[in-house]
């Protein structure tokens, strides 16, 4: 593989090898490129020699997974700092901040694989809706439309098992490949109480299989999902990617790549490569890992969105708009939490979360009502995942020392008897929260640490504080005895020791390279493309300009997709609706 | 170390102490993981072995260069910490009434408490291949099987009570 074409190693070298860029490897050789994959983590996802079968290093082990960062990132190799404002200095903790796996397979390792579509109104909120003082809402330069196929084709690719019952779903050109895995016990309870309550709880579409798909069997409801990788490749994301983009015969995964450099042209206006550390080689007393240079006539950048910034920061390159790194979003999390009288086995059976509802993204009267009581001209809230709880040995730590824990235990009050509403609400973009690089904290290779400068709007909190009542409302319908609502981030500096820390918890972070119709107001254009170096596409959650109140998974891999469809002129045919 | 886990998530009728459970030796296989070869950080997978599929969680995965610097760095750092609130309990700790366990736990460090209880939970509710809950034994007071593979859950399991 990686034959010289016209001087160069390969097409395309790409950055990352999570959703983003394991669907650009497929697409892109699947159209005929010979493409190089550089990962800066471990592989433990498939051999990478044919037949690319799993690695066998996925297991059901929290020590691993939740205790031992398997996944990675270390920060002690990779620290990353936060801070809320310039108020805090600096930085206000340094450490494990969004720390997405660094794998191959990237994020999509640890996901339970929740895979909504955005609906029409998503990609038009300024036009439809109209701004918000102290927010950049903005327009998509793309609409449903003009992602749909690649929606469809994202779904196919993945492997999504769900149902068409969710009334605010947008329009689909063809049903879903699966139909829904099981539902778990506690879901049961909890959506016929939201039910109860005029709200619309529907299957959630899932990356996992309900059925034998693509040659990977169906789930088998081991209960290690979110966080967990999938001993056996239940979850599609992103193996069957990745799996097919080797099976061409024109990609390599090279692990343990740390890509430092993005080299380019005299000009500067043609990306001619990338430079990368090895960091499989033996450490040596330098300290300092070998560099290897890949050439490539294309370059795909899919670290996500917090790398993706960083990467061009350090290179100072794309950021003619001066917007890298800026409208930093992430899903605003509302946590509602139940306590049952009796076991629901959402700890241990089944996927994490089986069933969702929308209709705080919705809105209805009372919501506008409250959006006005707010002095905001809407409020927009996100899906509500109704799920479990962890692992026995975080509800262990979450007892704390003391002599009745193992009674604690085994009443499970916090496992096994807790059921757990999650709102992913909507994060406006605000200019001011931002990734950009900690002015003296360096990663083990002498690189600037990701900063992250963040403070939720006042639409995030006010959504908040209108639909946790709701929620609690619903599991206490439920059979509830008791209910308690917290947020990540919390909304009260005073908190010295907020349960789940200070900095965001939530996984979905969006919106550092804005996709936009002019290179004064965005970074990339409406395929991808960095307005600054043309060959160079943007190929993760970056490109969001605008968070919506849906997982943000399928929507990057449909993005993705389309992005090195239309870089490699094999476009989709636009879609219809399907006949009911 | 057993006294000092026992203290930090004591047992009781139904359920082993942390220390009661063989939590000593997984400290002890932490802070020697690199003994090994590969060292004892990563259990390896898919199947323990005990719902079906091959035992494979004893054939520990490698570590990364890089990872091996990170590890090798905590684990001397938590050496560091044990070494100093063992000194600190005394050479006459098991000697004491249990109370009294708890009252000279109390004058160690804060760093040493934290790091006794977190990895007396990891030992006791954590998989038996890093050597605490012996036979599982934790797992069977709280009613939780560990890892199912290959088994997992029927979807009759899942949407029962």
């Amino acid at each position: 593989m990686s034959t010289p074409v016209n001087g160069t190693d390969c097409d395309a070298v790409i950055i990352g090898s999570g959703p983003g860029g394991s669907t650009a490897a497929h697409v892109l050789t699947a159209a005929g490129w010979n493409v190089i994959v550089l990962e800066k983590g471990r592989n433990h996802l498939l051999q990478l020699t044919a037949p690319f079968a799993p690695m066998g290093h996925f297991s059901n082990d929290e020590i691993k997974f939740s205790q031992r960062h398997f996944l990675g990132p270390d920060s002690a190799l990779e620290p990353r700092t936060f801070r809320r404002d310039e108020a805090d200095g600096d930085r206000f903790l340094t450490g494990r901040v969004n720390s997405l796996p660094s794998t191959v397979g990237g994020g999509g390792v640890h996901a339970d694989g929740k895979l909504p579509r955005f609906r029409e109104v998503d990609f038009a909120l300024r036009s439809d809706l109209g701004g918000v003082d102290g927010a950049d809402v903005v327009d998509w330069p793309i609409s449903y439309a003009d992602l749909e196929p690649y929606y469809a084709e994202a779904e196919q690719l993945v492997g999504v098992s769900g149902e068409e019952t969710n009334p605010f779903a947008a329009w689909r050109s063809g049903p879903y490949p699966m139909p829904p895995g099981a539902d778990m016990f506690g879901a049961l309870l909890s959506s016929a109480a939201a039910e109860r309550r005029g709200l619309h709880p529907y299957r959630a579409p899932s990356g996992v299989n309900s059925v034998p798909y693509d040659n990977r069997p169906a789930c088998n409801n081991c209960g290690f999902c979110a966080f967990y990788g999938c001993p056996i490749e239940a979850k599609g994301d992103p193996v069957a990617l990745l799996r097919r983009a080797l099976n061409t015969g024109r990609a390599q995964i090279i692990s343990e790549a740390y890509a430092s450099e993005i080299t380019t042209d005299a000009r500067g206006t043609r990306a001619t490569g990338v430079r990368y550390l090895d960091l499989s080689a033996p450490i040596t007393d330098s300290g300092a890992p070998p560099v290897h240079e890949i050439r490539a006539h294309h370059v795909v950048l899919a670290g996500g969105a917090f790398e993706t910034p960083r990467l061009l920061l350090i290179n100072e390159l794309g950021n003619s708009s001066g917007l890298v790194g800026q409208n930093l979003m992430f899903h605003f999390q509302t946590l509602a939490v139940g306590g049952f009288p009796e076991r629901l086995w959402g700890a241990s059976r089944g996927r994490s979360v089986t069933h969702l509802h929308d209709d705080h993204i919705v809105g209805d009267d009372a919501q506008t009502a409250a959006a006005r009581a707010a002095d905001l001209p809407w409020l927009r809230g996100g899906i509500v995942e109704h799920g479990g709880a962890a692992g026995p040995i975080l509800e262990a730590l979450s007892y704390g020392a003391n002599p009745h824990h193992a009674a604690s235990m085994r009443a499970s009050a916090l496992r096994e008897r807790l059921w757990v509403f999650t709102m992913q609400g909507e994060d406006l973009a605000q200019p001011t929260n931002r990734v950009d690089l900690d002015p003296s904290v360096r990663d083990a290779w002498g690189f600037p640490a990701g900063r992250v400068t963040y403070r939720p709007h006042r639409h995030e909190t006010a959504t908040s504080d209108y639909v946790g009542p709701i929620l609690e409302e619903v599991l206490r319908d439920a059979g509830a005895e008791w209910t308690v609502v917290s947020t990540s981030p919390p909304v009260n500096d005073n908190d010295r020791h907020p349960a789940m820390g200070h900095a965001p918890v939530s996984y979905h972070i969006m919106g550092t390279t804005r996709m936009g119709s002019s290179p004064e107001s965005s970074v990339v254009d409406s395929s991808g493309r960095l307005w600054d170096l043309e060959n160079v596409i943007v190929a993760d959650s970056s490109v969001f300009p605008t968070s919506t109140g849906y997982g943000p998974t399928l929507s990057l891999v449909a993005l993705a997709a389309r992005a090195a469809r239309l870089a490699a002129g094999v476009p989709l045919a636009p879609t219809t609706p399907a006949e009911k | 170390m057993r006294a000092a886990l026992d203290r930090t998530v004591p047992g009781d009728d139904l359920t082993p102490g942390a220390g009661e459970a063989g939590g000593a030796d997984y400290v002890d296989g932490l802070l020697a993981a690199f003994n090994f070869d590969p060292p004892r950080v990563w259990a390896g997978g898919p199947t323990s072995g005990r719902h079906g599929g091959a035992a494979t969680f004893d054939q520990w995965l490698e570590l990364g260069p890089w990872e091996e610097r990170a590890w090798r760095a905590r684990i001397e750092e938590w050496w560091i910490i044990y070494e100093t609130g063992l000194a600190t309990l005394g050479e006459d700790f098991l000697e004491l009434s249990e109370a009294e366990q708890s009252e000279r736990l109390s004058t160690t460090s804060k760093e040493f408490r934290e790091l006794l209880f977190t990895h007396a939970c990891e030992s006791l509710y954590g998989d038996p291949v890093y050597g605490g809950n012996r036979d599982g034994q934790a797992w069977q007071a709280i009613d939780f099987r560990g890892d199912v593979q290959p088994r997992g859950y029927t979807d009759e399991e899942v949407r029962a009570p």
